[in-house]
């Protein structure tokens, strides 16, 4: 049994390879990189297409246990395929928390049963996400928690902070943060600004990212923890964490497809379905984050992927939940950055496979030979308009509803089967 | 002239819609003035106050200015509990909207509530009678017509004093400004300033009495107590009397031609001193009449179905 | 093309015969914006020359009318002003123009409005005919049968006011 795939632009950063090449699969796992010449049972022409290892989004907000309405391990399997990702870590804020190993056995275990992705949970830093003890850290990440964070909340207080970074660094952990000092941001439902300003509404100051990602810098110097900032949204925190890099410091920031193509101009006219938190920033920076994914201050991509039901947003803005969904527009809202010639496709992809896996030692992102097939394949040219009510995501929270994407996915490959097809999922 | 559909604020409106609204609220002013006090223009239509902040003196003029032409007009207030408000409001406008209203006008403390209902409910004109800290546009309509009536507004210096950051009042009025020719000085300390304000293109100061010379019109926002101390944007009611509020000095300081207006209701003592408010330099019950006659003009200008050729 | 059915001549001649038809010592005269406010200016300066008492107010009608569904508001609308009581008056009410009755209906039901009348006496410069109500002038200047597509105006010229007839398209 060989799944070929021929002649497509095989892109794989891991092994410095960017170049027109056939990729073959045996037994589920990549048999070669080069020019095939033996007979396959399966070809698929990826002539003018791109080929890359499948994508990995260490940042989604699966609904499931307790708002399967919204989002559950299946739909959201879904929906990853169907955007090209292959493995994604899911946030610890469920009903219950993932803050006990229980809980994560049953995600890993349903994930299993679903089959179409690798789903690997960051559990909770904090019980019940309430900031006060620490979870029992080395149980979790046993029972396969991949990184801690309390997402969805922030690590709020300095002392729990400190703690934190000093215990899960203790043993290898790193902590991702939400960085909003919630005293800051307090009643806020955008960026503060003069878009607020002239909205009327409650605005979220940069600095309420900006003052924690200080302050978890120095807490992270100290105790020599590994600190990552989630879904980083202000130039303020873009230079914090280049400048702590530069120190050599072990920390690490993701940036979201939004973030660094939407601007606070969105929520204009009370558009809830861009209301995120954090929340779309101004043009500068939006500039910060593209700069820092140029200089690679910002080494991943990762959606914050948010599935809301549509009561949850059709309430007015002030009243509507934070979040979007975007696993099914991460590969084309992130292709702008190889257009635009921000960063090259080869880095482009590593920020959404081999620098994502590195960070959290998983053993996908590249297509070295032996490793399991996961392979995305994708047209970078093909435009498309998108259609909320075609996603495969049980919620319809996106704000590219009706606009045109360049890019789409056109194979999503797990394990050397192709579960993804030109639209259609095969399970 | 662009029909109107609906009014949700100034930021909607030209200076042409402003002066053609203007123009009837004028000649609405003596409806109100006559033995009998009612007009047959908008018989058979409904009109809805649809109000969930409590707001007596707002709905009361919409549903005189309604009544006094001729239309049926239903109060509703629906009270809402913080976590409930989203799902009836939206429950609330499309089961009113069934009625088949005419004009829904909505007062709701949460912004852009008119927006929000008007993707969601067709053939019904909404009224913004005020949403959260955005807009109130029939005040500021109120505003321009009892400046006009005291001599014009165009080129005037308006000093507006208070909680610019929660005032939908203060907004309103600084997109009129720009539209409309006049001129805004915003006084408040930072605590209560919004973000970035100063792109409105207005003065602005944290001194009150540096901002009195000049002024044509001091115009007094609301203090609404509660909201400004909870929060720390001031430490005290007495302080910020001291500091912002309208006394007989400063009144004096201001000159005989200044005019003092305020959107009501007064917290006497407090951002206005009660001789203040009583002075002959006080406009503050001719906006209140003049309310009811910019009223009837919004309802009457939704109602027609062309606006523009007569 | 606007054609000329009464020059200033007639006008003035129109305007004299209906000031000697207005009688009493104090006369109440309300005209109805914008052309009848203009002819009761003039009929005002006749009264007031022949030693009359005379108290003025203008109706706008824009509000009584029966067409809002059809026309909307009027963006020219006018203040209406009766500085006067005019419970148990005989009110002189002037239009420059009859033609379908319904401005006179309204401007009835406004009059109402401010008082009961002792009399609503009507005065017309011109009848152009195609009454549609049961209305009649007490007082007309001028008479002219026009056709239902044609408009009929007071118009103030150099010399003075004249009344013009244009075609419009129906
Ligand atoms: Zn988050």
């Amino acid at each position: 049994m060989t799944l070929l795939i021929r002649n497509g632009h095989v892109i794989d950063p891991a092994n410095a390879i960017d170049e027109v090449c056939d990729v073959w699969i045996e037994d589920g796992r990549i048999a070669g990189l080069g020019e095939f010449s033996g007979t396959a049972s399966e070809t698929i022409d990826a002539s003018g297409q791109y080929v890359c290892p499948g994508l990995i989004d260490m940042h989604v907000h699966l609904r499931e246990p307790g708002q399967e309405w919204k989002e559950d391990i299946e739909s959201g399997s879904r929906a990853a395929i169907a955007g090209g990702v292959t493995t994604f870590c899911c946030m610890p804020n469920t009903q219950p928390r993932l803050d006990h190993a229980g809980v994560l056995l049953q995600v890993i275990d349903r994930a299993r049963q679903v089959g179409l992705c690798h789903v690997h949970p960051i559990a909770a830093v904090s019980r019940n996400l309430e900031g006060k003890e620490l979870t029992e850290m080395r149980e979790l990440a046993r029972a396969g928690a991949v990184a801690f964070s309390d997402d969805g909340m922030p690590i709020w207080h300095a002392g729990v902070m400190r703690k934190a970074l000093e215990y899960a660094s203790s043993f290898g952990f790193m902590v991702i943060q939400h960085a909003e000092d919630l005293e800051l941001t307090s009643g806020g439902c955008m960026n503060e600004g003069w878009m607020s300003t002239q909205l009327g509404v409650t605005g979220m100051p940069a600095e309420g990212e900006d003052s924690m990602v200080a302050r978890d810098i120095m807490l992270a110097r100290r105790a020599d923890a590994r600190y990552h900032v989630a879904h980083i949204s202000t130039a303020g925190a873009v230079a914090l964490v280049r400048r702590a890099q530069a120190e050599g410091l072990k920390v690490t920031a993701e940036a979201a497809p939004h973030h660094f193509s939407l601007t606070e101009e969105e929520v204009m006219h009370f558009n809830a379905d861009a209301k995120m938190s954090p929340p779309l920033r101004t043009e500068e920076d939006r500039k910060a984050i593209l700069e820092g994914l140029r200089d690679g201050s910002i080494s991943v991509i990762a959606t914050d992927h948010a599935p809301h039901h549509e009561d949850d947003k059709r309430c007015g803005l002030s009243c509507a939940a934070f979040g979007i969904v975007g696993l099914e527009t991460m590969l084309p809202v992130s292709l702008e950055l190889a257009s635009n010639n921000v960063i090259t496709m080869s880095d482009l992809i590593a920020k959404m496979t081999i620098n994502p896996a590195r960070l959290l030692n998983l053993d996908s992102g590249t297509l070295s030979e032996g490793r399991a097939a996961d392979i995305c394949i994708f047209d970078a040219e093909k435009r498309w308009t998108l259609d909320r009510s075609k996603l495969f995501s049980r919620s319809r929270n996106t704000p590219w509803h009706g606009r045109e994407l360049t890019g789409q996915v056109t194979h999503t490959i797990k394990g050397g089967r192709v579960v993804f097809r030109n639209g259609t999922i095969h399970d | 002239m662009m029909k109107l559909q609906h009014l949700f604020g100034i930021a909607d409106l030209d200076k042409e819609q402003i002066e053609y609204l203007l123009n009837l609220g004028e000649s609405l002013i003596d409806v109100s003035r006559r033995p009998i006090r009612k007009a047959p223009t908008l018989r058979g239509k409904t009109i809805i106050n649809l109000f969930f902040e409590n707001s007596t003196r707002t709905r009361t003029s919409f549903e005189i200015a309604g009544k006094r032409l001729s239309a049926d007009v239903i109060n509703i207030s629906a009270s809402t509990s913080a976590t409930k408000k989203g799902e009836s409001l939206l429950d609330t406008g499309q089961t009113l909207a069934a009625m088949r209203p005419h004009v829904l006008v909505v007062r709701h403390s949460i912004s852009g509530t008119c927006q929000f209902l008007s993707e969601y409910l067709e053939g019904t004109s909404i009224v913004n009678a005020g949403d959260g800290s955005h807009e109130h546009p029939t005040q500021i309509l109120t505003d321009l017509l009892t400046l006009r009536q005291a001599g014009g507004y165009e080129n005037k210096v308006i000093t507006i004093v208070g909680d610019i950051a929660h005032s939908r009042v203060g907004r309103s009025h600084l997109l009129a400004a720009t539209l409309m020719g006049y001129r805004v000085r915003l006084v408040a300390p930072k605590t209560l300033l919004p973000a970035e304000v100063e792109r409105y293109g207005c003065e602005i100061s944290h001194d009150f009495d540096a901002a009195i010379p000049g002024s044509d019109v001091l115009y007094m926002l609301r203090v609404q107590t509660e909201r400004l101390t909870d929060n720390c944007s001031f430490p005290s009611i007495r302080e910020y009397h001291e500091a912002y509020g309208l006394n007989r000095k400063r009144l004096a300081a201001a000159g005989k031609g200044c005019l003092v207006m305020h959107p009501g209701p007064m917290n006497r003592g407090v951002e206005i001193a009660s001789d203040v408010a009583d002075s002959a330099s006080a406009r503050i019950l001719e906006q209140v009449e003049h309310g009811v006659a910019i009223r009837m003009a919004v309802l009457t200008a939704l109602c027609g179905d062309t606006g523009g050729e007569g | 093309m606007a054609e000329v059915i009464f020059d200033t001549v007639a006008v003035e001649q129109a305007l004299d015969q209906l000031a000697a038809g207005i009688h009493g010592d104090e006369i109440f005269l309300a005209g109805i914006q914008q052309g009848g406010a203009d002819v009761a200016d003039s009929l005002q300066e006749r009264l007031q020359a022949r030693g009359a008492a005379v108290e003025r107010g203008n109706l706008d009608i824009s509000f009584y009318r029966d067409d809002l569904d059809t026309i909307g508001p009027n963006p020219e609308v006018r203040p209406s002003h009766l500085p006067f009581d005019i419970s148990g008056k005989t009110i002189w009410l002037v239009d420059d123009v009859l033609f379908t009755g319904r401005t006179i209906r309204a401007a009835m039901g406004e009059l109402f409005d401010y008082g009961r009348p002792a009399a609503i006496r009507l005065v017309i410069l011109l009848d152009r005919g195609g009454h549609e109500l049961p209305i009649a002038a007490d007082l007309t200047g001028l008479t002219h049968a026009a056709s239902a597509g044609c408009s009929v105006k007071l118009v103030a010229g150099d010399a003075g006011w004249h009344i013009e007839q244009r075609r419009v398209k129906v």
